[in-house]
């Protein structure tokens, strides 16, 4: 129990530690842009946390990003390399929201899941074309994936500009490229007054758990993980690898589908311009500070919620340009992750926690 | 860099998690003299040799070189010192030249340019004077095996080594190329090289060694000088009990033939003809070895008959059914176990827990698997049975398999595919860098799968093996079988020849 402690304290004291170096860092950047890095940490880091705005809002990333990063996981752990995650997730959210406003009339418990089951096949259907071009043409997933992001975004801009506009902006003449609110009976419920918290989380964390039996407890994970860890002895077993190279890039781009869905019925109320936020890329980030695991990727996608909003609510307190804070926060990322490999690697392991423990840096010895 | 006379460690220990590799492990070598190092898989023999490489910092003990301490923290320190290493695993770039791989290591004094011509004149030298002819401009991914390991040899000389450390160079060789080893390296201790030779097969031990040294749990167990002692007393030290390597018993009635080759074509991963029209039958009860010079399509031979390999003329007949082209999943469905060569990458998933692997097969089927979700009860006891049974030593069934030494990975496989009780197994290699005491029980066990009616086709280039173990020997010579013997009617020297690809009468 005492090993487990420790190696809890000394994961977090790695994080913080990692985490301080980026702020040092960044305040060298905020002090020449005359901004005082105190007043604008405080903004960052201390304001989200302590206020059910702050809270409610992580939450809010977190949901997409978790859902994002669990795709991302069984990708990457059957060695396809997703980065089509921005594109599978606008075409959930387009495919989800046409579903929700064709079936408007409903009841709940039928359109919700409709909608979701929508932008699972949209985004299971674009990641399934990359995982077809890899087992059949051999085209890297890589390529591919980055590619059918554009052709992805231009579909979306389409629709949302075409066939899918609200009738009222072309009626009034205003133009926006957003569809029609979406029906009631398919939104997410709003769990805080006035927040944008919404139910879809525990949809997101459900899924997380789903995919963790899915993968660990069933003859279909078993295969799924074979195929990633070493594909010629999965093939000697008797699997067929190309078959699951697709199976894991279709469930891969589902789930980012499915986080599409989620953002336009659970925040946006509406398809529109913008509605992804880079979610599809950062999730790649959160999927990997989580170790690939549906688990894991729980406490990360917060982490990286709460990270979103601290630099969201940095820039509103301090007013600087948004440049900033972008760089800022990307120096957060890279050294939070780059301290993983302390964490991972046995023998940095070592140093780090000699360092730490025999020579009593820290108050807790 | 001065000549190394005498070579000692002293007191070595070094502990990994959960394991102590080494314990106060001592050894002295000097030039002129080849040591060689024996010791069951998991003794410590690669651990003592990474320590003085530089490769570890061991956890106590001293290095000294012609008496004094040495500090070693890195393999250029070593080779500063004039110690050059064979690894195991060739640390050797495919897509480069042999130059290119060799000037790989070198501290160029100008930064920007590497004289390769230079390198490439260096190599040509060292290999006329050290007899060690392979071409500088040839790339890697052309030689054999054996020319790789040469290139390997250059490389430690090019540093200028003095002394050689050789860890299991035969594990893959040819039985032409180890003579060539051994006449080699009696050669240069003339010059007072001093070696380190690792292997697990003991009669070249005692050919090419001038004394023994043996560890078993990382300790020192045994010392001898080579003209003292035999292969019996160096099997027994080794394990730590009489080693008895059992032999097949005549019988005269087999059951029906259960696999039939016949006129087999096939290309290999180059895309030239490996199988040219291969023949042979195998009967229920019976091993039937194939010898050879590997690299005359044994490896494409097993691929096609397990379905891995796209056959591109003739039959294959399994329990009166034609196989050819049919999927892996249904040839293992029948009842074709497989031991592959590549033993971790293939035989098992590296990264996968022991308890996974074992049931790599089974994992679909009732007790492991009910309506697609495993039953990890069933699955965890079953395991520890077969753990104990086939005495696979492992920390516990959780641990993830690469952890394994070879031996006990080779013991999973055999488990894994003998406890399905196959109707025929295809063996390739099956003790390939495996220690004795392992080897005695992987023959005694597939001697007892034959004794139970099933039919083995056991792939080896190991004569001793091929005698011991199977009723008839098939040589296969450039994807023929060139001749069938009954194993009571093959000695050494008739096999040696068939191998060559001399036929007589
Ligand atoms: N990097 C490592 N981390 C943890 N344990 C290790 C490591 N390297 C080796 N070991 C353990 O140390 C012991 C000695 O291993 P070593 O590789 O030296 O054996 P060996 O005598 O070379 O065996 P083999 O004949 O199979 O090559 C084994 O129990 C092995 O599992
Ligand atoms: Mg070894």
């Amino acid at each position: 129990m005492n090993k487990v402690i420790n190696k809890v304290l000394f994961n977090v004291t790695i994080l913080l530690f990692a985490f301080l170096v980026a702020l040092i860092l960044g305040s060298v950047i905020l002090l020449i842009a005359g901004v005082n890095p105190l007043f604008a940490y405080k903004a960052m880091i201390i304001n989200p946390i302590f206020s059910v705005y702050g809270l409610s809002e992580a939450v809010v990333r977190a949901i997409p990003l978790m859902l994002v990063g669990i795709g991302i996981s069984i990708a990457f752990r059957s060695k396809m390399i997703n980065i089509g995650a921005e594109g599978q997730l606008q075409l959930g959210a387009v495919a989800g929201g046409a579903m929700a406003l064709a079936f408007a009339g409903a009841p709940k418990i039928i359109l919700i899941p409709l909608t979701l089951l929508a932008g699972f096949m949209a985004g299971g259907l674009w990641g399934g074309i990359a995982g077809w071009l890899k087992a059949k043409l051999s085209v890297n997933e890589v390529l591919s994936t980055v590619m059918l992001n554009y052709i992805a975004f231009q579909i979306y801009l389409y629709l949302i500009r075409g066939p899918l506009i609200d009738p009222a902006e072309l009626a009034y003449g205003t133009g926006v490229p957003q569809t029609q609110r979406m029906p009631d009976s398919a939104l997410f419920d709003r769990l805080i007054l006035g927040q944008r918290i919404h139910s879809g989380i525990f949809v997101a964390i459900l899924i997380a758990i789903l995919v963790y039996y899915l993968l660990w407890k069933t003859s279909f994970g078993f295969r799924l993980r074979a195929v990633g860890e070493e594909p010629k002895a999965a093939k000697y077993a008797g699997i067929k690898v190309n078959k699951y190279l697709v199976l894991a890039m279709i469930l891969s781009g589902g789930l980012a589908g499915i986080a599409g869905s989620v953002e336009v019925i659970g925040v946006h109320h509406r398809v529109l311009e913008g509605l992804s936020a880079n979610y599809g890329f950062t999730g790649i980030v959160v999927a990997l500070f989580g170790s690939l695991h549906p688990i894991g990727v729980i406490p990360a996608s917060f982490f990286f919620g709460l990270l979103l909003i601290g630099a969201e609510m940095m820039q509103r307190a301090v007013d600087i340009p948004s440049a900033i804070v972008i760089s800022i926060q990307g120096l957060v990322i890279l050294s939070v992750v780059s301290s993983n490999i302390i964490l991972r690697n046995p023998a940095y392991r070592k140093k780090f926690e000699k360092l730490i423990f025999n020579k009593k840096l820290l108050f807790w010895r | 860099m001065n000549k190394i006379l005498s070579l000692e460690m002293v007191n070595i220990t070094k502990r990994f998690p959960g394991v102590i590799a080494n314990q106060d492990v001592n050894i002295k070598v000097n030039a002129g003299e080849v040591m060689a190092l024996l010791g069951e898989n998991g003794a410590g023999k690669t651990t003592l040799m990474n320590i003085l490489y530089g490769l570890y910092n061991p956890n106590e003990g001293d290095i000294l070189i012609n008496g004094k301490k040495v500090k070693i923290r890195s393999p250029q320190n070593a080779l500063d010192l004039g110690i050059g290493m064979v690894h195991q695993h060739f640390m050797l770039v495919p897509s480069l030249t042999v130059t290119e791989n060799v000037a790989l290591g070198i501290n160029f004094k100008n930064k920007f340019k590497m004289d390769l011509k230079v390198v490439a004149d260096k190599i040509k030298k060292l290999g006329e004077k050290n007899n060690l002819n392979v071409d500088p401009n040839a790339y890697i991914s052309q030689l054999s095996v054996g020319e790789q390991q040469r290139v390997e040899i250059i490389k430690a000389l090019y540093h200028g080594a003095n002394f050689l450390v050789l860890d299991e160079p035969t594990a893959a060789l040819t039985p032409q190329e180890t003579d060539q080893l051994i006449k080699w390296i009696r050669e240069i201790i003339k010059d007072d090289m001093g070696v380190i030779f690792i292997s697990h097969k003991l009669k070249e031990v005692t050919e090419v060694s001038d004394k023994v040294e043996v560890l078993r749990d990382g300790k020192n167990v045994f010392s001898v000088q080579t003209n003292k002692t035999n292969v019996d007393e160096l099997a027994r030290e080794m394990a730590g009990r009489d080693i008895e390597l059992p032999t097949v018993d005549k019988k005269n009635e087999f059951g029906d033939v259960v696999l039939k080759v016949e006129d087999v074509w096939a290309k290999s991963d180059k895309g030239t003809d490996a199988l040219k029209g291969i023949s042979l039958a195998l009967k229920k009860g019976e091993i039937l070895g194939i010898a050879g010079v590997s690299g005359n399509g044994q490896k494409e031979l097993a691929e096609v008959i397990t379905g891995f390999r796209k056959v591109n003329k003739g039959k294959i007949n399994f329990k009166d059914e034609n196989i050819v082209n049919k999927s892996i999943q249904y040839i293992i469905d029948q009842g074709l176990g497989f031991i592959p060569e590549d033993r971790l990458h293939m035989g098992t998933v590296p990264g996968f827990k022991v308890k996974e692997n074992l049931i790599l097969k089974d994992y679909l089927k009732y007790p492991f698997c009910k309506n697609f979700i495993l039953k990890p009860k069933y699955i965890e006891s079953y395991c520890k049975t077969t753990v104990d049974e086939y005495d696979i030593k492992c920390p516990n069934i959780n641990t993830p398999t690469h952890a394994l030494s070879g031996g006990n990975i080779q013991k999973l496989i055999l488990s894994r595919e003998l406890k399905r009780n196959p109707v025929a197994l295809v063996a390739s290699y099956p003790i390939r860098g495996v220690d004795i005491g392992a080897i005695e029980y992987i023959h005694e066990k597939l001697l007892e799968a034959r004794n139970n009616d099933v039919g083995i086709l056991l792939i080896t280039e190991e004569l001793e093996e091929l005698l011991n173990l199977s009723d008839r020997i098939a040589v296969i010579y450039e994807g023929k079988i060139l001749d069938i013997l009954e194993a009571d009617k093959a000695t050494k020297s008739k096999l040696g020849l068939l191998m060559a690809g001399v036929k007589e009468g």
